[in-house]
Parts: C-alpha cells; sequence; structure tokens
C-alpha cells in the first residue's frame, strides 16, 4: 500500500507564522488515513529564503511537492486527494 | 486548530517594520509598507477594495510602532510616525488601541428574530420580555432594538429558536465587561475596567485589538546604522530576560534559543525562571507564615492579568494575596544590580505584564513572543541552526514549570512546611471571578493555596504565544525533566 511522507516545516519563520499549530497534525490523523501517512517535523526547507518577498509559510512537503500557506485543513484535503 | 489569518497579517507587518527600520533608510520604507504588502493590481485578498486593505495595514503599522491608532487623524505620514517613536523615551501605560477600519467589520450585539418564526400562538417571547421590546408584526414577532437590552430571555423560550443573538467575540472574550461597541460601532476599551489579559487580542477575528509595541524602544537600542541624530541610543548592553512560558514557542531548545536571541542583538539572556525560584521560597514561607496566624488561604500574586482584576474589580481579595513579588521583579533586580547600565527587556507571553513592567523601574521594555519571532525572520535567524549557550545560572525544574496552570501551586507546595490544598483557577472568566468573589466574601474555599492564573492553560495561553498549549505544554515537561530540583542555593550568583 502506498504512504505519503509529509513532513512539516519547523524552521524559524514556518514555525512562527503557523507551523507550531500543525504539529497537531499527527494526533488528529483521521483513521481512514492511519498507517499511509507518515508525518515527520523537519528543518528549514529552504523555501522561505529561495522565496524572498513572495514566501509564504508555513511550508509543508508531501513527498516531492511543496503546499505553502498550509493549514492543517489544507494538508488534510491534499493528502484525501493522494491516496 | 490553525493560525488565524488576522494574527499572521499582524506578524507579517511587524517583520515588514523590523526590516524597515534596519534597512538604512527607515523612514522612507515605512511609509512604503502598505504599497509592498498591497501593491497595485493585487487581487484584494479580505475587503472591498485594495485602498481599503492599506488603510487597514496603516492602522497596524501605527500600532507596531508603538502609537494609539485611535488619536490617528489619517494625515499623518508613516514617516512621522516613525519619528517619534524613535524619540520616545516612555511606552505608553495603556498598552491597547483598536483599529477603527478593521472593527466596523462587526456590527453591534443584538437579539433579532430570524424568518424560522412560525408565528405561533403561544407568543412566548412577548411574554418574556420586561422591556416591552417585542411587537408583532403580520402575526410575526419584530424585535424593537430601541428597546431591547439583550437580556436574551426571549431567545430562551422560543420553542422554534428562531430568535438568534449576534454577538460581538471581544466583548465576549473579555471576562470584565471592559470592552464595548460604541454607538458609531467600534469597539472601546475602558481602562478602569480592563485588567490587560489580552483575551480581546485573540478573540476578535478581524484582529482590530492590537498591543502598542514596544518593539522600536528595544530596536534602536540596537546597532542599526542609526545614530543619535536620529534619537538613538547605540552599543547600550541590552538584556533579554525570558519568560518560563517560552520553551516550545519557538523551534529548538531555550539554549540554541539564547544563542538566537543574542544573534538579534541583544547583549545577553536570563531566564525569568531564576526570578521564579526566588519567588517561590519567598511565597513558601509567606504562606507557612500566614497559615500559622490562622489565614483561611493564600492566593498566589504572580500574574499581572490577576493583580490587575483584584486592583479593579475585587479589592476584598487584596488582604488574601501573597505579597512576596513576581519571578520577573526579582530576576530584573538581580540583573540591574549587576548591570546598572544595561537596558533590561522582558520577553513576554502577554499584554499584562506591559503594566507590570510599566511601573518596575528595572524592567526597561516588554516585546512578546510574536515580536521576538517577528525580529528572528526579520534577520533570518535559523534557530535549529544555532548552537546551545549555557545559562550562567540553571533554574530550577519548579521555576521552569512555572507557566503551567498548577505549577505555581505545585512549587510552592514542594518548600513550604504546611501541607497544600492547591485551589487552582486555571483563567479568568465569569465562573471563575464568581468563585474568587465568593471566597473574599465568604473568606473561605475548597483549599489553602489559591493559585490564579488570568489565562487558560497558565501563562502559555497568553495572547501572544506562537503555539497550541499542548506543544507548549510537552516542550516545558521535556526541559523540567533535564533540570534539577530546587535547593536552597539555587539561583545563587546570578
Ligand atoms: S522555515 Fe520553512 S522553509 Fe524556511
Amino acid at each position: 500500500m502506498k504512504t505519503i511522507e509529509v513532513k512539516i516545516c519547523l524552521g524559524t519563520s514556518c514555525y512562527i507564522m503557523g507551523s507550531s499549530y500543525l504539529q497537531e497534525l499527527a494526533d488528529i490523523m483521521p483513521s481512514k488515513f492511519s498507517g499511509r501517512v507518515n508525518i515527520i517535523g523537519h528543518n528549514c526547507l529552504g523555501q522561505c529564503m529561495s522565496q524572498g518577498e513572495k514566501s509564504n509559510p508555513p511550508y509543508v512537503q508531501i513527498d516531492d511537492e511543496i503546499l505553502d500557506g498550509a493549514t492543517i485543513e489544507k494538508v488534510l484535503e491534499y493528502i484525501e486527494k493522494k491516496l | 486548530m490553525s493560525v488565524k489569518q488576522s494574527i499572521y497579517l499582524k506578524k507579517e507587518v511587524l517583520i515588514r517594520i523590523i526590516r524597515a527600520f534596519f534597512s538604512g533608510d527607515f523612514l522612507k520604507n515605512i511609509r512604503l509598507i502598505p504599497f509592498d504588502m498591497r501593491p497595485r493590481g493585487m487581487e484584494v485578498s479580505y475587503r472591498c477594495c485594495i485602498y481599503k486593505e492599506r488603510a487597514v495595514l496603516r492602522e497596524r503599522i501605527i500600532a507596531g510602532l508603538g502609537f494609539a491608532i485611535e488619536d490617528d487623524d489619517e494625515a499623518e505620514d508613516l514617516s512621522d510616525y516613525a519619528k517619534k517613536a524613535l524619540s520616545r523615551v516612555k511606552p505608553s501605560a495603556k498598552p491597547l488601541t483598536i483599529a477603527a477600519t478593521a472593527c466596523k467589520g462587526c456590527v453591534k450585539n443584538r437579539v433579532y428574530v430570524t424568518d424560522i418564526c412560525q408565528g405561533c400562538v403561544a407568543r412566548m417571547c412577548g411574554q418574556v420580555c420586561k422591556f416591552g421590546a417585542v411587537n408583532f408584526i403580520n402575526g410575526k414577532s419584530v424585535i424593537d432594538a430601541a428597546k431591547c437590552k439583550n437580556c436574551k430571555m426571549c431567545v430562551a423560550v422560543c420553542p422554534y429558536k428562531a430568535i438568534a443573538q449576534t454577538i460581538v467575540p471581544c466583548e465576549e472574550a473579555c471576562p470584565v465587561d471592559a470592552i464595548k461597541k460604541n454607538e458609531a460601532g467600534f469597539a472601546q476599551i475602558d481602562y478602569e475596567r480592563c485588567i490587560l489579559c489580552g483575551k480581546c487580542i485573540a478573540g476578535c477575528p478581524f484582529g482590530a485589538v492590537h498591543e502598542k509595541s514596544w518593539l522600536i524602544d528595544v530596536l534602536k537600542h540596537f546597532n542599526s546604522g542609526l545614530t543619535e541624530k536620529d534619537g538613538v541610543a547605540n552599543g547600550k548592553n541590552i538584556i533579554a530576560l525570558i519568560a518560563p512560558s517560552i520553551a516550545g514557542q519557538f523551534p529548538g531548545n531555550i539554549y540554541q534559543l539564547k544563542s538566537a536571541i543574542i544573534q538579534t542583538g541583544f547583549s545577553d539572556v536570563y531566564e525569568v525562571a531564576c526570578g521564579a525560584d526566588i519567588t517561590i521560597k519567598n511565597e513558601a514561607v509567606e504562606f507557612d507564615e500566614r497559615m500559622e496566624k490562622g489565614a483561611p488561604f493564600m492566593t498566589t500574586s504572580c500574574c499581572a492579568g490577576y493583580k490587575q482584576f483584584a486592583g479593579k474589580h475585587l479589592p476584598e481579595i487584596a488582604k488574601f494575596m501573597s505579597h512576596t513579588q513576581t519571578p520577573l521583579y526579582y530576576i530584573a533586580q538581580k540583573v540591574k544590580e549587576a548591570h546598572p547600565d544595561a537596558i533590561t527587556v522582558f520577553i513576554s507571553p502577554c499584554a499584562a505584564k506591559k503594566i507590570e513592567a510599566f511601573y518596575n523601574a528595572n524592567v526597561d521594555y516588554v516585546i512578546n513572543y510574536e515580536e521576538l519571532g517577528a525580529l528572528f525572520i526579520a534577520k533570518n535567524i535559523e534557530i535549529l541552526n544555532c548552537k546551545e549557550t549555557k545559562y550562567d545560572v540553571e533554574s530550577s525544574k519548579q521555576g521552569r514549570n512555572f507557566a503551567v496552570s498548577s505549577g505555581v501551586a505545585a512549587a510552592v507546595a514542594s518548600l513550604a512546611k504546611t501541607p497544600i490544598k492547591p485551589y487552582i483557577i486555571n483563567g479568568l472568566n465569569r465562573e471563575t471571578i464568581n468563585s474568587l468573589k465568593k471566597a473574599a466574601k465568604e473568606q473561605k474555599i475548597d483549599g489553602n493555596l489559591v493559585e490564579v492564573m488570568c489565562c487558560e492553560n497558565g501563562c502559555i495561553g497568553g495572547n501572544a504565544a506562537i503555539c497550541a498549549p499542548k506543544v507548549a505544554q510537552k516542550a516545558i515537561k521535556a526541559l523540567v525533566e533535564i533540570s534539577q530540583d530546587i535547593k536552597d542555593d539555587t539561583g545563587s550568583g546570578i
């Protein structure tokens, strides 16, 4: 069965702009996803610097795609779509 | 729970203010922020048009520079505000301000009949209304706003639940009725009643309530390229005093955080938890003394919001409140003794501490977690990459656990000789306020040590918290586990 890797950026910029709240994701993962989603906290994903003025933290990397302005709802929706 | 967009925006504004400050042309760049954030042609995110959005941003910047938005005449240029901020000697004692343009978004609290009304025969709504505010037009009820007093009796009795009440979130959030929409529809703070708990800041969905930031007052002591000519005093020794609730508010541990704070421009960092160790010792002694003298109970006194509450709403509780000083008081005193020329900056979870600092000559300024966070981002500091720096004096387990609800009571219990039965007030709200009032009146409560924390979950629930209380609790627990128990010589050598 396919599993998805969700990297929550815990770099300074992302953390302060909202990824601190995304840490709850693991606790509220719906049971239908259980065992299929691997959530990990990660150092700065590099987006905050490379996007410069346009940067829109917090960032979450789902497999190899980057999600900006991430919220719990957005991440869950994304996982739903992928699975 | 995700971070609210309104809070996100406030942080974005703070980051821009700090970047402008260090840009080499503060006065010009501060003026451009609304245009940089909402450039021509940009899709409008929240409001009717780009001009309104810029107007709201301008107001947020005024608060970020430390001024009252209420006093703004709209003609004053942001660069003039910036100039005034640079030459300001002491920030204001009224720490909150409300952005009128943002506040206008919500309507006054009122009760009204929805079209679910069936025009029933019982007409209970009309019967229960003591003010004659319910009329019947075409068989259906209609509320006369001029007479309605918002008592909500009709809401309760309607069998169809057809009567609704719009609420004003800031008024709902305030535990002491200190914020109200005025006739013109703008919320106003009554400082005679306000206890500065900051619950309205978090409660307003439009993000209209702001702290008047003391950031510029702090930054002007940093090396910034600005000179004495601009009203700044460079090269000062600036010492950050970090509140015990800080663990978990930022990535990394508190040792990495120390390095990160120093990288922003501070010269040194002390844990206020060291001050908490002194508070614990004194409070335990005071508790034993009071119990020996037969006092029914004692309340803690470290929460600035609770102190404001007691002073403004429940003076009868004063005689039960401990006279021991706060952790911030003790650490600031020690730091100023050791470094008389230093500027001390308390890094705070909440707005209420500003008032404590305002009246304590040893605490020069206060900035909150959001403001420190904005400073890290503006200066591109990656905390997780910072090395760990030890503190000159390590705080105890008990001191580091001070910021969590029931942590203060547990700390005092660890040193007091009298057995402690704690009564925990985990957040001031209408209900807990009533139990305090009752305790003051009847001179008894179900416990001998009453720990009062104005915010739910303790200081980690403060208005400027960056993470959810659960995350903060976990981080504090981890730190407490590696810390030493409080001993007689804990904290010596500060
Ligand atoms: S902090 Fe998240 S991308 Fe840099």
